[in-house]
């Protein structure tokens, strides 16, 4: 069969886009897969509901309603746990991404479990912190503020837990479904951009949510 | 075929301009006429380009027309001209230059919460945009007036706005232009007739069921008649409590007009400060405490001094939804007095005596 | 007082198994929407029967709902826009029929409960399923043609774009027979549309519907951005691209990074409604202001999403019949650049009236003035791709010309409400209603109705009936005169948009003549029909080749209607209008074929979209099992569907060589 790629021949795309889930096209010497820089487009875009939550957090952050803040409701030494678990994942995905470039699946799977482990201890101790809020009665229908929070927050938050299920979808298809071939090697690469930039947006929430407001 | 012209045209020219108030265009006072200046300079400043675009438009299609017999003008390649570019950008940015500053001069002239530059003694104006009426309170007077606005000619209209449900405009197009009216806050407005008359009024931005009815007439009139007509609100009008503002506020449509000859002491910052009834922090003192930092924890059971939107749920249809009379309630000025004097001293007192007062 | 509480919403209750949708939320009462439900049903039942009959079940499941083609998903965007702009229409047919009657204390015929929801399905039709269908559909189907690409970048994705947005588009009709719709306006404005003060499943599906749709069209947005900066043909460089792929570019640009904020905006609002947040409460902090803010951030720039592409038509249309290059090619894509650029820091100009002080308005008024520029610029330049050519006036150049002369006319009064003193005494006046109308008919729509009859001959192989167009086109203008002349008069008397009746019985007539202008461009809407009808029966007549208007860009190189794969082989490009260069050195393509790479057809957009659907309706009427099952649904379907490897074929050499050969006469 005569093989031709040229630009013009695009592969094709995950069921929700880039943002859930990695191309798979099982592709031919692609010059020029569109992908990274879709997936970068996507990324922006949600940088932007990310910033008009942000937005929201710095006009509604004083409105209190005569309620708590974050003074009264925030702890810091379980906040930076909380990131600390965020951040590790981040170099553990790393140190997965190194054993990928090697072609070692298994290494790759097990830093990648590695990484969900934080993943989850991290969604744990966000459940575990709103748990506590709601059942105080700080819950986001107390105040302007509680509402913002709980939106920035929980709107990060729901990315990780989807980060978390692409990542098991994908342990899944690089054992069973063709190692590191070119689709699965691309779908690792999104999933590690999107993994990062979920690092990066933390940082901006641990940064103007809790720390701003802690000092 | 003349005569049928002319009676068509004539019928047009009736039809248009016969009994129609266009009060944009002629309007009954400084702040109108000041805005209706401004819009035909603009146009006229526009027209300078627009009617040339316009007509090459419609001629070059036709004059460069593939029909044409002589094709010699045809340049088929022809498709950059630095000469032309020149005007292209310049032509626009010149009129919007001009354009610019005479916005930036009449934004600044005629800002709504700008007091008008006139000599005469302004009259205090407090609108509350309700479901689907507006009260008029007039604070040197005492009294106030529903879907009716009285105004002096020739004095300043100082108005101060707010609403106690949702957004509405405040429009007298004969006098100048609107603001909207948004509860738990405060807008202003500064107007003047310069005519007696009747104008018409209404809120002009879509609020619910009953907003096609929610009109006044502004009536303006010379300072006799406006006193005569103070006296007699004053001689026809009922009290507006605190307790019959509330029931005022309930929901109704095509409201017809009536006066209060009354008005409760700081009626209308109770209403923008959404504290009218019994039991409630105003949003000044909400704000206070937030400013401090919050109620902190024990602020949390303060909820329901602050809660305001629920209790004036309606259907789809206007009706009140919520069994809670407001209006019903024992008003107690002295637990009121009491409790705001707490939120403003100490917000923790509040909350441990709170459940003691209910 | 005055209130007859005549009327009730049904009371609020709620069952496990059916949420809150009970019979009482049937209007059965309500002759109006029997009637269109008799209608719809008796219309869908006949369609089911008749594909039934002509077993086109098959053929419409296989090379339509499934397919990855983009030309075909264009096609179905514009069907939609088209099926949407009829629902719009009738709309909008409604509310000047009423407001032609209810004046000096009559009632009209339709009561505000009917009213309120009919307006603001109108705005919300009009603006999400009809004109952004429309765009969607056109840049779709023309953008990857004259970038000389085989297709889109992501193109599954597109299908499922378009399928989100048909779910959008179906839970929006649903509220007519099932519930009610919102009455809020477009734009639905807290704290109006908030928890309390609307109640009921309207404002929900207002919510839903906006949101399903509009994931479909950020997905489509990110999609076409890739598609140009990845899929170019080899050799263009940006700068050689056609103007219409520029404002495509543009416009897409724009979709990513302006619908986010919608998406976002309306998250906070139904979390207010569903969970009792306080983002736009007027109690616990809430600020309603922010929701106008944030709201405006996006619809500013959605008004040049819809505008840009349009513009990009009309470029390509003007150079093709002018036999001239655009005028000013790089002004041309400046102008389009800065448009897209200014659109987002003007967006306060839709509410001087809020109270923000003189400098802010004065700020804003000034930076939408300079949008007044780079579009003047464009028009400017149409006009002298005109001059000096050799024009003819086949009717995409007629709609062009139409829309030269109203579109200029809506920016001048666009302009007039950008200064703020000016604005206090137009906003909300039927004045504004007038400018948008001038502007978005004016452009949006003369826009398609051109787009289609230049672009019709290349997706179907034969031109439009051109008696029937230019009747269709010049009731439509003549129409739009008459149907919004005399709202701009209107507005300078001070008439307020959105009401249900009014006393001033000295407005009547020109309501009437408005509503005679309705008529006018009904008789346009169906002069088109007719057309498109008269045209499919005579198709053998009219069929033409490939190039029937002796075009420039590379979308004309291909086949009409062009083959699956677009072009037969690699577009080496070399500069601008490219096609028209091919053609002089003798266009032919070389007849060694290879074997094209394609994607394959899948149901997965299809599936997910109608689960979308089922979640929306499930999340309007509180039936939580359903959307829960539902939600599932979709994240389980969508993760067994990146198991599917097998997603691509080759149509072989010999395949596109036959195809080739077929169309070689023409």
């Amino acid at each position: 069969m005569t093989m031709i790629d040229t630009p013009m021949t695009g592969p094709i795309k995950g069921p929700e886009g880039p943002e859930h889930h990695p191309d798979h096209h099982p592709d031919h010497a692609h010059h020029a897969s569109p992908t990274p820089i879709g997936f970068w487009i996507y990324l922006m875009s949600d940088c932007i509901i990310f910033g008009t939550l942000f937005a929201t957090y710095a006009v509604l952050g004083n409105s209190f309603a005569g309620g708590p803040g974050p003074k009264d409701l925030f702890e810091p030494g379980f906040v930076f746990l909380e990131t600390a678990f965020l951040l590790f994942s981040s170099i553990t995905f790393g140190m997965g991404m190194l054993r990928a470039d090697k072609g070692d699946v298994d290494g790759l799977l097990k830093w990648l479990g590695i990484t969900a482990v934080f993943g989850l201890l991290f969604i744990g101790m966000e459940l575990y912190e709103f748990r506590h809020l709601i059942h105080i009665g700080a819950g986001p229908d107390r105040s302007a503020f509680l509402s913002s929070f709980f939106l920035l927050v929980g709107t990060h938050g729901l990315h990780v837990t989807f980060g978390l299920v692409w990542m098991a979808t994908l342990a899944a298809q690089l054992k069973w479904k063709g190692g590191l071939n070119e689709s699965n090697t691309r779908r690792l690469g999104t999933l590690s951009m999107f993994w990062h930039f979920l690092d990066l947006i933390w940082i901006g929430v641990f940064s103007f949510v809790y720390l701003v407001r802690l000092v | 075929m003349k005569t049928l012209l002319q009676t068509v045209l004539l019928a047009v020219a009736a039809a248009t301009l016969s009994g129609c108030k266009y009060d944009v265009l002629l309007p009954a006072g400084w702040v109108g006429a000041q805005q209706r200046d401004l819009l035909v300079i603009s146009t006229l400043l526009m027209l300078v380009v627009i009617v040339p675009v316009i007509f090459m438009a419609v001629y070059f299609p036709l004059k460069y027309s593939a029909d044409r017999e002589d094709k010699s003008d045809y340049e088929p390649e022809f498709s950059h001209s630095n000469k032309l570019e020149a005007i292209v950008w310049g032509g626009p940015i010149v009129i919007i230059v001009i354009l610019g500053w005479l916005t930036w001069e009449y934004t600044h002239k005629l800002d709504p919460y700008r007091p008008l530059d006139v000599a005469a003694e302004p009259v205090e104006v407090e609108a509350v945009s309700l479901d689907w009426k507006w009260l008029f309170i007039y604070p040197e007077y005492g009294v106030a007036s529903v879907n009716e606005l009285a105004v002096p000619e020739g004095r300043p209209i100082n108005l101060r706005l707010t609403s106690s449900t949702v957004m509405n405009t405040f429009s007298v197009p004969a006098l100048g232009g609107m603001i909207y009216s948004m509860t738990g806050m405060e807008t202003k407005l500064h107007l003047i007739a310069d005519e007696t008359g009747t104008f018409a009024g209404r809120s002009a931005h879509y609020s619910g069921p009953g907003f096609s009815w929610m009109t006044f007439d502004t009536l303006s009139m010379e300072q006799g008649d406006f006193d005569a007509w103070v006296g007699k609100v004053r001689a026809e009008g009922g009290d507006l409590s605190r307790q019959s503002y509330l029931e005022l506020e309930k929901p109704t449509i095509d409201e017809p007009v009536h006066y209060y000859a009354s008005v409760a002491d700081g009626l209308f910052d109770r209403i923008r400060g959404m504290c009218v009834e019994d039991g409630k922090a105003c949003i000044d003192q909400m704000m206070m405490i937030d400013e401090q930092g919050g109620g902190g924890l024990d602020g949390i059971a303060l909820e329901p001094l602050f809660e305001y939107d629920h209790q004036r749920a309606i259907d789809g249809f206007g009706n009140l939804i919520s069994s809670d009379d407001l209006s019903a309630r024992n008003m107690s000025d002295v637990d009121d007095a009491y409790l705001l004097a707490m939120l403003v001293s100490d917000p923790d007192a509040l909350c441990r005596t709170t459940p003691e007062q209910n | 007082m005055a209130t007859e509480a005549l009327h009730q919403s049904p009371p609020e209750t709620w069952t496990p198994l059916f949420g809150r949708l009970t019979w009482d939320w049937i209007p059965y009462h309500e002759p109006i929407l029997v009637g269109t439900f008799a209608a719809v049903a008796l219309g869908g039942l006949a369609v089911l029967i008749l594909m039934t009959y002509f077993r086109l079940w098959g053929p419409f499941w296989r090379d339509w709902v499934t397919t990855i083609d983009h030309k075909k998903i264009g096609i179905m965007y514009m069907a939609l826009g088209f099926i949407m702009f009829v629902r719009g229409f009738a709309d909008a047919i409604m509310m000047r029929a009423q407001q032609a009657m209810a004046a000096g204390g009559a009632e009209g015929y339709l009561p505000p409960h009917h009213f309120d929801q009919v307006f603001t399905a109108h705005g919300v039709i009009m603006i999400f399923f009809v004109a952004m269908a429309f765009i969607t559909g056109i840049m779709n189907y023309v953008m990857p043609l004259q970038i000389g690409a085989r297709d889109v970048a992501f193109p599954f994705l597109n299908n499922f774009s378009f399928w989100m947005t048909v779910a959008g588009a179906i839970l929006v009709n649903l509220s007519l027979f099932v519930g009610e719709f919102a009455r809020v306006g477009w734009l639905a404005f807290p704290p109006l549309s908030g928890a309390s003060f609307s109640t009921g499943p309207g404002m929900d599906y207002y919510l839903w519907s906006l949101q399903i749709a509009g994931i479909g069209t950020t997905l489509s947005g990110i999609n076409m951005v890739a598609t140009i900066l990845k899929m170019r043909a080899p050799g263009m460089r940006l700068f050689d691209m056609p103007i219409f792929a520029w404002t495509t570019l543009c416009t897409n640009f724009l979709i990513v990074a302006a619908f986010p904020v919608l998406t976002a905006t309306l998250t906070m609002l139904t979390l207010d409604r569903y969970i009792g947040t306080h983002f736009f409460t007027n109690d616990m902090g809430g600020n309603a202001m922010m929701y106008v803010n944030l709201i405006w951030i996006w619809g500013h720039p959605e008004v040049y999403i819809l505008i840009l592409p349009i513009f990009g038509v009309f470029s390509e249309i003007v150079a093709t019949f002018s036999g001239k290059p655009i005028f000013g090619y790089k002004t041309m894509v400046w102008a389009t650049a800065c448009i897209m650029v200014l659109s987002f820091v003007v967006w306060l100009h839709h509410f001087f009236t809020m109270g923000s002080g003189a400098n802010v308005n004065a700020f804003f008024g000034i930076t939408t003035m300079i949008i007044a520029v780079p579009t003047g610029v464009k028009v400017f330049n149409w006009i002298f791709t005109m001059y000096k050519g050799s024009v003819r006036l086949e009717t995409p150049m007629l709609w062009t010309i139409g829309f030269i002369v109203t579109f200029t006319i809506g920016g001048m009064t666009g302009v007039l409400l950008a200064v703020p003193p000016v604005d206090f005494q137009l906003h909300n006046t039927l004045f504004l209603i007038a400018h948008f109308h001038n502007v978005i008919i004016g452009g949006v729509v003369f826009g398609v109705y051109a787009a289609v009859s230049y672009w019709w001959p290349k997706a179907f192989g034969f031109k439009l009936d051109d008696t029937w167009m230019r009747r269709s086109f010049w009731l439509w203008f003549v129409g739009f005169y008459f149907a919004f002349m005399p709202l701009y008069a209107l507005g300078l008397m001070g008439v307020t948009r959105r009401m249900n009746a009014y006393m001033d019985t000295a407005w009547q007539i020109y309501f009437i003549v408005a509503v005679f202008g309705a008529v006018l461009i009904l008789g346009g809407i169906a002069c088109g029909f007719i057309g498109g009808f008269v045209s499919v029966k005579n198709r053998k007549a009219l069929a033409c080749g490939p190039d029937p208007w002796n075009a420039r860009t590379l979308d004309w190189a291909t086949q009409s209607p062009v083959a699956p794969y677009n072009f037969p082989e690699d577009v080496q490009v070399t500069g601008r209008d490219m096609f028209w260069k091919m053609k002089q050195d003798g266009f032919k393509w070389s007849g060694h074929y290879h074997d094209i790479h394609m994607p394959k057809s899948t149901s997965s957009g299809f599936v997910l979209a109608v689960m979308a659907t089922i979640f929306g309706f499930a999340m309007i009427w509180y039936i939580w099992w359903l959307a829960i099952v539902s939600f599932l649904g979709c994240v389980a379907y969508g993760i067994a569907h990146t198991f599917n490897y097998d997603r691509d074929f080759y149509i072989p050499a010999k395949d596109v060589e036959a195809t080739e050969a077929k169309d070689a006469l023409a």
